[in-house]
């Protein structure tokens, strides 16, 4: 039996009704068009659907769009400034070399932005730590972490909450 | 993933009342085990009763006896707890070693209990902790409570209210951790009480987490590291996959439990 739920997605509240079976992951794409989140693995383990929960980064591929009901949720669309201005965090990753094809960043860029919340000043090993289930196969990760650490210092200059503008 | 339906529940009595009403009904606490059994079709409940609504359910406090868990606490939550960090820090620090931050912010300490996965971290750490699992009919003795692989002493509509963890006077986890999935390889937790110590093995038993009394012996007459050179760890009764042979998960487990003693305060 459909469910109704809402939720505010990056900073718009919405209602929907939703199949309980319905993956939060596969609501923000299919039913918002909210498609950069990714999905990379079947297996809850590579970290691409990363997107906030109430401020706490988790996986969207391993929750069902009715357990977000109430929620405020944040994607890789609401990071930037309403202006386009790239999130300290995002220009960070494209001045170090963080992506190559892609594919990870949304997750690796919302999983960071997290760290960055409880960690303004990771150390590398911090930063690797953390990222542990983000998974990344063409960079290798130093090209992340770098960024990371680039983007830490920018943010402790320079405070900013995400989605500021775009709330 | 199969259709099912879903209820969000207020009281522990609502949520043992739906799922005596459900055909095939399951509680859901963080889904982070749940959710990917559904995506792999390993299971068909026809409805998901989620707890999460259950405010009794959450929250770390102390009482004389100890430490007071809610079956609700995450990972992240017992990791960053200030209260479990100064009264038994290796907990903390277990449960900071759970998976990624991901799965800490949403896997909780009653469904890692009540599913008991043979590679999970908190059952060996609950099991040498002496802890005591709260229902909401009974109290079970962690001796009692892990039964086998992924079974426990609970029955299908038993709920899991808290955990009771009495405060040790030194405690350590240390694992061997599966690269890819973090999961254990071997874990062993090591727990000193007034009563005795206490060594608890996951990740490398045939038959899931289990006490390693051998190494109590060893180590109540000669608490180092060395005590456990003498104690042999049968192969025999250890786990054999891809990812290890039962003779290295038999080393693996003297090596863990040196360094969890090596760690312990
Ligand atoms: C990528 C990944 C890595 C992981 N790595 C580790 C690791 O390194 N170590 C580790 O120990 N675990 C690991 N886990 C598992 C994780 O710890 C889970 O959080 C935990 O096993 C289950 O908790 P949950 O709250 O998500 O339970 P759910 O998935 O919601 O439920 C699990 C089971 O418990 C039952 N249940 C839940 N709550 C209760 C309750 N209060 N009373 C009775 N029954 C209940 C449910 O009905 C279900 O059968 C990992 C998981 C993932 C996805
Ligand atoms: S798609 Fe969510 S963890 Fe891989
Ligand atoms: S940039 Fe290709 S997977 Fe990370």
């Amino acid at each position: 039996m459909p469910v109704t739920v809402s939720m505010r997605v990056n900073g718009t509240a919405l209602t929907r009704e939703v199949e309980p079976h319905t993956l939060l992951v596969r609501f923000l794409r299919e039913s918002l068009g909210l498609t950069g989140t990714h999905v990379g693995c079947d297996t809850s383990q590579c970290g691409a659907c990363v997107v906030h929960v109430d401020g706490l980064s988790v996986k969207s591929c391993t929750m069902l769009a009715v357990q977000a009901d109430g929620a405020e949720i944040l994607t890789i669309e609401g990071l930037a400034a309403t202006d386009g201005t790239l999130h300290p965090v995002q220009a960070a990753f494209r001045e170090h070399h963080g992506l190559q094809c892609g594919y990870c960043t949304p997750g690796m860029v919302m999983s960071a932005v997290d760290l960055l919340r409880v960690n303004p000043d990771p150390d590398e090993a911090e930063i690797r730590h953390w990222l542990e289930g983000n998974l990344c196969r063409c960079t290798g990760y130093h090209g992340i972490v770098t960024a990371v650490l680039d983007a830490a210092a920018r943010l402790r200059a320079t405070p900013r909450t995400p989605g500021e503008s775009a709330v | 993933m199969y259709a099912f339906d879903y209820c969000r529940v207020a009281a522990a009595d609502e949520a043992i009342r739906a799922l005596r009403e459900a055909e095939d009904g399951s509680f859901l606490a963080g889904g982070m085990t749940l959710i990917p059994i559904l995506k792999q079709r390993l299971a068909r409940p026809t409805v998901l009763i989620d707890l999460s609504g259950i405010v009794v359910l959450g929250g770390i406090g102390e009482d004389e006896q100890g430490l007071i868990l809610g079956a609700l606490a995450t990972h992240a939550e017992v990791a960053a707890s200030p209260l479990v960090r100064r009264v038994i820090p290796g907990l903390a620090e277990m449960a900071a070693g759970i998976g990624d931050p991901q799965v800490r912010h949403r896997g909780t300490l009653g469904g890692s209990l009540a599913n008991n996965d043979p590679v999970a971290d908190y059952p060996a750490a609950m099991l040498a902790l002496d802890a005591t699992i709260r229902t909401d009919r009974r109290a079970i003795a962690a001796d009692d409570f892990f039964t086998g692989l992924f079974e426990t002493a609970l029955a299908p509509d038993e709920l899991i209210m808290a955990v009771h963890v009495p405060v040790p006077d030194l405690f350590a986890y240390r694992k061997f951790p599966n690269p890819a999935s973090r999961y254990a390889m071997a874990g062993v937790a090591v727990a000193v009480t007034g009563k005795g110590v206490r060594v608890a093995v996951t990740g490398a038993g045939l038959s899931g987490v289990f006490r390693m009394t051998a190494m109590e012996e060893a180590l109540a007459a000669d608490f180092r590291p060395e005590a456990l050179d003498a104690v042999p760890v049968p192969a025999g009764q250890m786990n054999e996959d891809l990812h290890g042979s039962a003779a290295y998960r038999a080393h693996l487990v003297t090596v863990m439990a040196k360094r969890a003693l090596a760690a312990a305060r």
